[in-house]
């Protein structure tokens, strides 16, 4: 069957009577990419513009008329290769784009003003111990505040607005002694400015500005790659629907806008978009992102099936049930939620040391200037070191602490094919000494793949893989897979003809080959194995048996043996028969595992063990997982888990390697340690600028070197956190 | 020292400039995909007739 693609609902109109479709683009490695996805758009009639952003891995297409058809592209594409789907930008993505641009400005406008300012205080600095003249030193101070003053009311918005929410909220957290900092420093400087004295601290306040902004711009930086690569995942992964309208006409539109009473279209090799009841059409589903269990289930008309199950084998049609009979999906989030007040906020260790920080140096501030008036000072010099030390003891270094280190571990992780949702679960990770899998898609691979095809020569299994590119069944995805891995570039063969439910076939040099169940290969059918399923393929004389069926990730054995050496205890938790679960455990070398879990009793068993003082990793992929995944201490899904699951999941892991889990926890590690290094640092050099400014012998000239200095030593330890023992060192 | 009057506004001129530079590359999107600019110096075909 043809289906006629209608991207039309993805389109959004542009100003000038233009019209923009985003699509994310999954494959994209090299230079050729660029030209190949935009080359292969290029010839599509109605196109004005195809650009592909690599750096977020999208591909932003323009068209001059609404009723484009890119398929023909897409199916270029996906010879070549690419995985493309439309993509939906959502709001909270543009909001975050729209603060990382404000934030850059910011910084743009305080490294203008500092670098300026600092051309001033440098001529001064130099004047005054030769031979300046009060009037050029005042001059010079004015064009100072001059700069400063509107420069740092501009671009330290964004401490001074999350100081003031702080405050209200009666928290406390580094942004409000920055903006006391800030706000003194500038005070204190128009002040003595206007009194002709020889010291003002505007560079010092624009410089404390500029580096603060740099560490949040990082920040934000990693976090935007994070999340434009998991939303990209997440269109990649259940793109679209195929709605059936009133006329019988199919048209693509996006899952999310399917509502209740919709008829879907769910073809044999895909996932089932949205619950509903099946109208016509028959299949085996596996539901194993639901229940755990790998064996597939027999559906029929009238049958109920859920979103994120895999239809195997015959086309469906769907009529999607309405919001609030999504029983399952609803009983899993009020477990969800229940788990998530379990998992007690975590504060982090800049929050803990700001609660106390803060409070000490303006007391020590105080101090210092009751005890230079008790001394017999006049109050003007005793205030000006009481705000010296304020200036010094601004947390420069403190606030860029865990920052810095949380933006080199999430690039580190990101290489390894990990992306997080935040910085602040590196030190909950770190933290961690069990971990608790599923085994379903996180041990396993998700998909079915090729477990044995020795009855097949090489070249025989390559045409098998060729023909297989032409078929979505997903047993022959698998055997496409797996050649792969030998040869990259697979090019399909012409005219070949898929029968439903027996294979695929077509001729090659005149001679027939064909792939499919034995019967059709005329090959004898082996006994029936519970665990694999059969294909096989024959050219001319040549034939052989494939297996394909549940194997473990291809580097399981190897992580579980790293990671007990490493000390962690290593449990499954599976909703999977038993049987299948002990022979995995016992595979894997794991001599504690439970099958036949329920989601709830995950749970429990989670919080039981959190409440024996264990910190707990939960890894998996499962709708049945998600409570648990809420529950642990910290979590971990693969990029091919259900939707609810990953949402819940502190970070998520691609490809079909378990090795990142191993990376994670000791990148995190060695995060946590550069941390709480950098920490120490900041504190120190406090220990030694604190009693200078105490006793009085600040000048800018000190106040500026010891910040700088400071900070440049916090950023370049944190370079060190880039270097953990990883799976493949 | 009316060397001054010509330096100050000359070097604050330069670095509004830098500012105003770096501000208009922003707007125009040039840090939006950093990787694709160095991908894109190395494929030769990027001169389409269209």
């Amino acid at each position: 069957m043809k289906i006629a693609v209608d991207y039309s609902s993805f389109l959004r109109p542009e100003t000038g009577g233009r019209f923009n479709l985003e699509w994310a683009v999954e494959g994209v490695s090299s230079a050729d990419a660029i030209a190949e996805i935009e080359g292969a758009f290029s010839s599509i009639p109605g196109l004005s513009k195809a650009r592909l952003n690599f750096t977020t891995r999208r591909l932003t297409t323009e068209w001059t008329e609404a009723d484009c058809d890119p398929s023909p592209a897409i199916r270029t594409l996906e010879r070549l290769g690419y995985r493309v789907a439309p993509f939906v930008g959502d709001a909270e993505e543009s909001e975050e784009d729209r603060y990382t641009r404000w934030l850059l400005r910011c910084l743009a406008v305080s490294g203008f003003a500092a670098v300026n300012v600092m051309l001033l205080s440098v001529s001064v600095w130099a004047g005054n111990v030769t031979d300046i003249t009060p009037e050029t030193r005042d001059l010079f101070h004015w064009l100072s505040a001059l700069i400063a003053l509107p420069a740092a009311g501009f671009s330290g918005q964004p401490f001074f607005y999350k100081a003031l929410r702080a405050l209200r909220q009666g928290d406390m957290t580094m942004d409000v002694p920055i903006s006391i900092g800030i706000t003194l420093a500038l005070g204190m400087s128009v002040y003595e400015t206007a009194h002709h004295a020889e010291h003002a601290y505007f560079d010092s306040a624009l410089m404390l500005i500029f580096f603060l902004l740099s560490g949040r711009v990082l920040e934000h930086a990693m976090r935007k790659r994070t999340r434009s690569a998991a939303a990209n995942l997440a269109a990649l992964r259940s793109p679209v629907a195929s709605k059936i309208n009133a006329d019988g006409h199919v048209s693509e539109v996006p899952s999310d806008a399917l509502i209740a009473g919709d008829l879907v279209l769910v073809t044999a090799g895909c996932r089932i978009v949205a619950d509903g009841v099946i109208e016509t059409g028959q299949s085996q589903i596996d539901a194993s992102l639901m229940t755990g269990e790998i064996e597939l289930t027999a559906v029929k008309p009238g049958d109920l099936v859920y979103a994120g199950t895999f239809n195997h084998h015959g086309a469906l049609t769907i009529r999607v049930s309405a919001a609030g009979s999504r029983t399952l999906l609803a009983d899993i989030e009020k477990l969800i939620d229940e788990a998530l007040t379990y998992r007690s906020r975590y504060v982090q260790m800049a929050d803990r040391i700001a609660r106390v920080y803060a409070p000490v140096v303006h007391i020590a501030a105080a101090l210092t200037a009751m005890l230079w008036i008790g001394l017999g000072t006049s109050v003007h010099d005793a205030l000006i070191i009481a705000i010296a030390v304020l200036i010094i003891t601004c947390p420069c270094a403190l606030a860029l602490a865990a920052p810095v280190v949380q933006v080199i571990t999430a690039g580190a992780l990101f290489q390894k094919g990990l992306l997080i949702r935040s910085g602040d679960m590196i030190e909950r990770m770190a933290e961690i000494d069990t971990i608790v899998f599923d085994k379903t898609g996180t041990l396993t691979l998700p998909e079915p793949s090729l477990i044995d095809a020795s009855q097949l020569s090489n070249d025989a299994l390559l045409m098998a893989g060729r023909l297989a590119l032409s078929s979505h069944h997903p047993l022959a995805r698998a055997v496409c897979e797996a050649v792969r891995e030998k040869q990259k570039r697979l090019e399909p063969y012409p005219d070949t003809q898929e029968i439903t439910g027996s294979g695929i076939h077509c001729v090659i040099d005149g001679v027939e080959a064909r792939l499919g169940s034995p019967s059709f290969c005329s090959v004898p059918a082996p006994l029936w194995n519970k665990n694999a399923s059969v294909l096989a393929f024959r050219y001319g004389s040549e034939a052989g048996l494939i297996s394909v069926g549940q194997s473990l990730r291809p580097d399981a054995i190897e992580t579980i043996k790293k990671l007990k050496a490493k000390g962690y205890h290593v449990m499954i938790l599976s909703g999977d028969h038993a049987d299948i679960v002990c022979k995995v455990a016992s595979e894997l070398g794991i001599s504690e595992w439970r099958g036949h879990v329920l989601p709830k009793e995950k749970c429990d068993l989670l919080v039981a063990m959190k409440e024996q003082g264990h910190k707990v990793l939960m890894v998996g992929d499962g709708l049945n997982d998600a409570p648990a995944l809420a529950a642990a201490t910290a979590s971990l899904s693969p990029a091919t888990g259900a939707d609810v699951t990953q949402a819940v999941a502190d970070a998520i892991f691609t490809g079909k390697r378990l090795s990142p889990v191993f990376d994670m926890l000791m990148l995190t590690r060695k995060g946590k340690r550069v941390m709480i290094e950098n920490f120490s640092l900041a504190l120190i050099y406090n220990l030694i600028a604190v009693p200078l400014a105490v006793l009085g012998f600040v000048t800018p000239l000190i106040a500026a070197a010891a910040m700088s200095g400071s900070s440049i030593i916090v950023a370049l330890n944190a370079l060190r956190a880039r270097h953990a023992e990883t799976f493949n060192s | 020292m009316t060397i001054l009057l010509y330096l100050v506004p000359a070097a604050l001129g330069l670095g509004l400039l830098a500012l105003a530079a770096f501000m208009w590359s922003l707007r125009s999107g040039q840090y939006d995909d950093l990787d694709g600019a160095a991908h894109r110096i190395l494929s030769d075909d990027d001169v389409r007739v269209d």
